[in-house]
């Protein structure tokens, strides 16, 4: 066994090595949609291009900022998703890319894998310039407050909204104010999100 | 096919030099208890005075007696704030403590643990190269001040504070005054009685010793508490079985690092001098942090806006180059290094920083080997990267060292 394995598994070290699809200034990729996300603040910054066509994701460029499994976790992704259609690349979960990469250490999926939060955005941004905003929102949700059912995707558009604390997040959503049993789940939610979007 | 293998990370930990290996051989059959009255005993207890000499020897202490042996630098500078809490709490008009905000985190945590007890404490802010304010230390002291402890040199950034100034204003306070001098020593002249402080921490693994071994220097007449209670070891400063291995194999590593400083000061100063020149002509947009001159010889931490830390690291490990970053993806945690962001340089640099420290086996090839491999993993990593500051930067000053980037804080500070 080599050290670097140790590390991170082969997979995400080729792919760290010969990322795919990264974007080329020189190249005039011309994209239907845009989508950024993350923050230099902390450390992981992503960007998805994509060319759709009927639905199709037909070909996908990215640039990223950010350590070896961000670098890799969005090549992956990036491979992965063309000939998809839009509304299953929409669904990807951090968790999925994470398994195609043969595994990623806990922290690294929380705070590297923002590769599908960036390919949303940039559907997000499709769906808007086709006047269909906001038409795949709400799958595959999970529900993370069984009283009040509110999900990962209501926390997560709260926060975008600007909610990022826990106080903030209660008063926009009212998560956790009933048997409080969501909170240390939703709390983890939060930091996650407010380290993608603020 | 023969791997090159390139170690820069000497102020992580040293590997032992082969003269202390021989030593400590040697030393692995000086079994007995060093407390022992009987003859064995006492030829352990020789052999351990004798290391202590050595290591007293070091930091320019008069005599051995205010040196104890503990487990290293961490569990030296808790003897020391568990010390200022016993007496804090006996005496709470005279409980403030003053330290740095670029301490390493076994200071920084110490300090933190006395701060949820209810002390006062305060992390004096640096400049930008690291350099503590003197002004906000004045301002700080007072007949509340019970302890100031500044390192004599940052581990990230190497540079060097002028603990000697330091410590005659806190003397003036009444304070007691401790340096953790655990990358400063072997590296730059230490004196505890030039800089007139009362407690001084040094580690032996950071000069070429063994892991596990390290002193901490009490003036004679200091307040002093055991932080392991038990036998009478170390005047009860410290209890527990003498590691007869590892004090001897440190009294070995003090006496040589002691005879080569000189030498291996300039050598490490030029290695380091060929490191930053080389790197800096080569990659556009390179910020060095830390003191322009008050910095440790070996030490050289650039920051490279556009690519991140961990990034680099593991692109440079690829290349059989081995050394550390101050990005928060390498530390486990969401925050870069509290260092950096404390000398006022933004996040992203922060993220983007990578500490190169040199020691005994580096050599001029090794630097050559770095300058020819770092330059096109930066350009790879800038050119797949969301921010390309070479997009936004004015071409003709890029091979100039940067000192700020626009948008940067500038520290709240001056010093
Ligand atoms: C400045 C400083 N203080 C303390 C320590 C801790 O020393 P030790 O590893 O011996 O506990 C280190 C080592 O990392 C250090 O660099
Ligand atoms: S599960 Fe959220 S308040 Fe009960």
């Amino acid at each position: 066994m080599n050290a670097f394995q140790w590390l991170y598994s082969d997979v995400v070290k080729e792919h760290f090595v010969n990322p795919r699809n990264v974007f080329d200034p020189d190249e005039k990729f011309e994209a239907d949609a845009e989508g950024v996300v993350g923050n230099i603040k902390c450390g992981d910054q992503m960007m998805f291009l994509l060319k759709i066509k009927d639905e199709i994701i037909q070909d996908v460029r990215w640039k990223t900022y950010g350590c070896a499994s961000a670098i890799a976790s969005t090549s992956m992704l990036s491979e992965s998703v063309k000939g998809m259609d839009i509304r299953k690349a929409y669904g990807i979960k951090p968790q999925d890319i994470a398994a195609k990469l043969g595994g990623l250490p806990e922290n690294k999926i929380h705070c590297s894998v923002l590769g599908d939060k960036a390919l949303r955005a940039a559907i997000d941004q499709y769906l808007e310039k086709q006047g269909r905003t906001g038409e795949f929102k709400g799958e595959d949700a999970v529900v993370i407050c069984t009283c009040l059912n509110i999900t990962d995707k209501d926390i997560e558009e709260a926060v975008k909204a600007g909610a990022h604390d826990w106080q903030k997040l209660q008063e926009a959503t009212k998560i956790g104010t009933v048997c409080g049993g969501c909170k240390s789940k939703a709390e983890e939610l939060l930091h996650e999100y407010v380290h993608i979007y603020s | 096919m023969s791997r090159t293998f390139v170690y820069m990370d000497y102020n992580a930990t040293t590997p032992l030099r082969p003269e202390v290996k021989e030593r400590m051989v040697e030393a692995l059959d000086v079994y007995a208890n060093a407390s022992s009255l009987h003859e064995s005993g006492r030829r352990a207890r020789a052999e351990i005075e004798e290391a202590r000499a050595s290591v007293a020897d070091l930091i320019g202490a008069k005599d051995t007696s205010g040196l104890y042996f503990t487990s290293g630098g961490s569990e030296s500078n808790n003897t020391v704030f568990m010390t200022m809490y016993q007496l804090g709490r006996k005496n709470p008009s005279r409980r403030k403590i003053i330290t740095s905000s670029i301490e390493h985190p076994c200071v920084m945590n110490a300090a933190a643990y006395l701060a949820e007890e209810g002390f006062p404490v305060v992390y004096l802010p640096v400049d930008s190269s690291g350099r503590v304010d003197m002004e906000a230390l004045k301002k700080e002291l007072g007949p509340d001040t019970l302890l100031v402890s500044v390192m004599a040199a940052n581990n990230e950034i190497g540079t060097i504070e002028d603990i000697e100034a330091i410590s005659a204003l806190a003397k003036k306070a009444g304070a007691l005054v401790h340096s953790d001098a655990t990358q400063a020593v072997g590296k730059v002249p230490v004196s505890v009685e030039d800089w007139g402080i009362d407690y001084l921490t040094l580690s032996c693994h950071k000069i070429y010793g063994p892991k596990g071994i390290g002193a901490l220097y009490v003036r004679p007449g200091a307040p002093i508490q055991p932080l392991i209670r038990g036998g009478h070891q170390e005047n009860g400063v410290r209890a527990g079985t003498y590691n007869n291995l590892g004090i001897i194999g440190f009294g070995k590593a003090a006496q040589l690092a002691l005879s080569d400083l000189p030498e291996f000061g300039a050598r490490m100063a030029a290695l380091r001098k060929r490191l930053m020149d080389g790197l800096v002509s080569r990659i556009p947009l390179v910020k060095v942090n830390g003191h322009p001159e008050a910095v440790l010889p070996n030490t050289l931490n650039l920051s490279f806006p556009g690519a991140e830390g961990e990034a680099i690291l593991l692109s440079l490990d690829l290349e059989g180059i081995q050394v550390s970053t101050g990005s928060a993806c390498a530390s486990g945690s969401l925050e870069p290094s509290h260092v950096l962001l404390a000398t006022g340089l933004g996040p992203e640099l922060a993220h983007g920083s990578i500490r190169f420290s040199l020691g005994r086996n580096s050599s001029e090839k090794d630097v050559d080997y770095v300058i020819e491999k770092l330059p096109p993993i930066i350009q790879r990593l800038r050119r797949m990267s969301t921010v390309n500051p070479l997009q936004s930067q004015d071409q003709s000053q890029t091979n100039a060292p940067l000192d700020r980037l626009p948008g940067e804080k500038v520290p709240a500070t001056t010093a």
